[in-house]
Order: structure tokens, then C-alpha cells, then sequence
């Protein structure tokens, strides 16, 4: 068993899964840190993309984003494994924990019976840490929970094996190698510019225009089956952007967090002022998820364009946001 | 966010966790705060799952008046729709939807039955019925 693995809560299960594999191997990284400098931040309507005949609303990177965009930005040495059969897949994981490895898994929130019935929906990118195991149980560090957990083996093995989107295929990866200690002011400087880049993107489905074309399709809702398709759909929005591991405005309090400790890190006072401003953003987007909650309950009137407006209001926001961002970076670069 | 307006909801939705966000700590530092939960979340979270639970009774429903086989009762019971059962079992969709007709569901051979029910995390005898 590796010597004392700690334990950290988080808000994302990626990020949250990255900061504590690095931890422990004595790159100290928090959470923010990791989702930023991967530059995970991001906005994403995908209408062609329907889970349950709702449409795709990201407001961060696709997943593995993270664990990828740390291996290359930070030089890591990993390995990454998947398996055809389930029991090689086990297997191999019961080696790589008895010779003391702490191995990071994809699995699928439907299958782990330690998560809250609730919300164990089929998605199959979920992340967490084994760091031992005792007979037919794993012990389970989840970012999302505040402690760790244990998964009986049958368990683990269905959800690392589960089908559908996504399909995780038994992928377990870990550090082969000790990382090494980094320049912080160069990979966030690379960080910002890639953010900045994707969010005023000039592509319809990601970033600011994004969100426009969201707050279009959103105003477009029928109403004639009394709402009730509308609401589902605002539904799905607002659970991408709150419930769904995020910390709270769709991530945006999360890299302002980032944006904070790289100020403290590198000096580069800026970026302090461009934190606040990105949590007063995060605020109008609870505002969003509360508005849009009470249209749903029916306690407000359901009206979309109301809805659409405000996204709208957030589009331009963050527009001079990033834009923000990105001048802020060149100035530094130089 | 104020690490003070940090909603502790106490959401049935989170089963006694707390979840993770980030708010603004006394020092202006952003910092990572457990929540009880946000109404909010547990509005939109329980809207899903109703709906997915409406869906499976409808179907229950159908299956009692002979129009559905036990298949669509599982497959909505266990938040799956074809597209996903599809993936799930290897077969195609026409196939799936296929097998969602008590006809086409009654002669099934065990084989076809058992990779339904292990795709379904569910015993043979239970995908036989709609209880």
C-alpha cells in the first residue's frame, strides 16, 4: 500500500483526481491549479450530441482534458492502460496496487453503489483513485466525497466496464515517474492564452457564441404541450451547470480560483482583479440556475425569453471577460 | 460567492454528502467550501430523475395492458433509453426496439434474455416481470 495517501475533497473528479496522484508524488498542486492549467474552462452546446433527448451543455472542456493537458503541460511521466477483458482488467489493477502504485480509474457513476441514488446517472467519465485494497474490497478515494470509500470488487469491475458513450474500457493510468517541479509563470501564461482562445473562439457551439446560440434555441422552446418540454430542457442546463461537479457557476468560481493562486504564485498582480470580476460572473450565473429553477417549480412564470436574455447578458460578460484575460496574458508575455 | 451565502441546504438529493464548491473566504481568498446542497440542484436533479421514473411507470403501465414487454420497464427502470440498451447489450437498435413488443419479448431464447438482464444489472426471473 503507498505510505500514507491523503485524502482531498473536490469539487470536479478529474481535477480532483489529478491534484491528489500529484500530491502524492510530491508535486503539491491544488485542484484549481490542475483544472487551469489545463486550461479545462470552457462553454459547450452540442445539439447534436442528446443524452435522454437532451442536448449536450458543457461549460468545461471534454473529458480527460485535465489528466491529458497536465501529462503534456507538466511533462508527466504516465501510463495509461485499457482492457478488452474485464478480469485482465482487474488483475492488472491488483498488481499495480500490491506493488504500492496509486492507480487513477474511469468508471461510471450508475455502477458505484457508494454514490448518493439520486445521481447515479449513466455517465461514464468518472474518475477516482484506488490506493489499496483489502480482500474483495477496493479502497476508493472520490475526489466528490469528503471521505474515502470502499467498492466491492464486482462493483468496480461493472463500472470500469460499463458500455454506452464515453465507454471507459478498464482505463487506469498512474505515474511512472516522480513529476518535477515546474515553471509556474510559463504554463500559466500557455494556459490563459489557450482559455481565452476557445472561449471567443469563432466556432458557433463553443464559447461566448455558444452561449448565444443556446440563449437562441432556448427562445425558440415550444410551449404548447404547457411547458413541459421547456422545462426539462432549461432543467438539463442548469444541472450541467450546478450538480454536475462543478463548484459552483458552471466552474467559473473554480478558475477564479486558479486565477488567484497564480497571481500569489508568480506575482503577476493582474490576474487578482480578473479573479473578482470572474466571481462576479459565477454570481450572475447562479442567478441564472435560480431563475431558471423557479420557472421550473412554477413559483415564476415560464417564460424563455426572460431565460434567454440573461444568457445572453452572461455571453457579453464574458466575452469582455476573456478578452480581459487574453490582453492581460500579452502584456505579461512580454 | 461568500463563503457565508454558501447555501447548507440539507438536499435529499445529496444523501447526507456534502459536496464541494468554491467560495470567497473573511480574506478575500477563494477557498473550497462543503455544502449541504443548493435548492436549486436538488430542483433540477429531482426533475431528471422523475421524469425518468414517470417514464418507467408508463411503461409499467403498458406492459399491464399487454402493449409493452417487462423490457421497457427495466430499461427506463434502470436509466437507460434504446439508444444506451443498445450499447449496452452489443445489439442493434431495430432489434432492441424490437424486443420492447411482448411478441417478439416472449420468444426470446435464454441466451438473448440473460445479456439483457446482465446489461440491466438485474436477474432473469426479474426481467420476465414488471415489479
Amino acid at each position: 500500500m503507498p505510505e500514507a495517501f491523503v485524502h482531498a475533497h473536490a469539487s470536479h473528479c478529474e481535477s480532483g483526481v489529478m491534484s491528489s496522484l500529484l500530491r502524492h508524488h510530491g508535486l503539491p498542486i491544488s485542484e484549481a491549479m490542475a483544472f487551469g492549467l489545463a486550461s479545462a474552462l470552457s462553454f459547450a452546446y452540442l445539439p447534436f450530441v442528446r443524452i435522454n433527448g437532451l442536448p449536450l451543455v458543457s461549460y468545461r472542456m471534454p473529458p480527460r482534458a485535465v489528466i491529458k493537458g497536465l501529462e503534456r503541460s507538466l511533462g508527466l511521466a504516465m501510463r495509461f492502460e485499457t482492457f478488452r477483458s474485464p478480469s485482465a482488467g482487474m488483475e492488472r489493477l491488483d498488481a499495480l496496487l500490491d506493488s504500492g502504485n496509486l492507480v487513477g480509474l474511469q468508471t461510471s457513476v450508475f455502477w458505484l453503489p457508494y454514490f448518493p441514488p439520486d445521481l447515479r446517472f449513466h455517465f461514464n467519465a468518472h474518475n477516482v483513485l484506488a490506493y489499496g485494497r483489502e480482500r474483495d474490497e477496493y479502497l476508493i478515494s472520490d475526489p466528490v466525497g469528503e471521505t474515502t470509500v470502499r467498492c466491492a470488487r464486482a462493483d468496480l469491475e461493472r463500472a470500469r466496464f460499463a458500455k454506452g458513450a464515453l465507454a471507459p474500457k478498464g482505463l487506469l493510468y498512474f505515474l511512472t515517474k516522480a513529476p518535477a517541479a515546474p515553471d509556474w509563470a510559463h504554463l500559466g501564461r500557455r494556459a490563459l492564452a489557450r482559455t481565452a482562445r476557445i472561449m471567443l473562439a469563432p466556432l458557433p457551439f463553443v464559447g461566448v457564441l455558444g452561449m448565444r446560440m443556446l440563449a437562441r434555441r432556448i427562445e425558440r422552446l415550444p410551449l404548447a404541450d404547457g411547458g413541459e418540454s421547456a422545462r426539462l430542457y432549461v432543467g438539463n442546463i442548469v444541472r450541467m451547470q450546478e450538480e454536475i461537479g462543478t463548484g459552483g457557476g458552471g466552474f467559473r468560481f473554480l478558475y477564479a480560483s486558479f486565477l488567484q493562486e497564480l497571481a500569489a504564485k508568480t506575482g503577476y498582480a493582474a490576474l487578482e482583479g480578473l479573479a473578482s470580476r470572474l466571481v462576479e460572473i459565477g454570481d450572475r450565473w447562479r442567478e441564472f440556475a435560480l431563475a431558471s429553477a423557479r420557472m421550473i417549480r412554477g413559483r415564476d412564470a415560464l417564460s424563455p425569453a426572460v431565460l434567454a436574455a440573461r444568457l445572453r447578458a452572461l455571453a457579453a460578460d464574458e466575452r469582455l471577460f476573456f478578452q480581459n484575460l487574453h490582453s492581460a496574458q500579452r502584456a505579461w508575455a512580454r | 460567492m461568500r463563503e457565508r451565502d454558501v447555501p447548507q441546504e440539507g438536499n435529499r438529493t445529496l444523501a447526507g454528502h456534502r459536496k464541494a464548491v468554491y467560495a470567497i473566504a473573511e480574506d478575500g481568498k477563494l477557498r473550497l467550501v462543503p455544502s449541504r446542497g443548493w435548492e436549486v440542484e436538488e430542483i433540477v436533479t429531482r426533475q431528471a430523475v422523475e421524469d425518468l421514473e414517470k417514464r418507467a411507470m408508463e411503461a409499467r403501465a403498458r406492459v399491464l395492458s399487454g402493449e409493452s414487454s417487462p423490457l421497457e420497464y427495466h430499461m427506463y427502470r434502470a436509466r437507460m433509453d434504446v439508444e444506451l440498451l443498445s450499447q449496452t447489450t452489443g445489439l442493434w437498435r431495430w432489434r432492441v426496439r424490437r424486443h420492447l413488443k411482448p411478441k417478439a419479448f416472449a420468444r426470446l431464447p435464454p441466451a438473448l434474455k440473460r445479456r439483457y438482464a446482465e446489461a440491466l444489472g438485474i436477474s432473469v426471473e426479474a426481467l420476465g416481470k414488471a415489479d
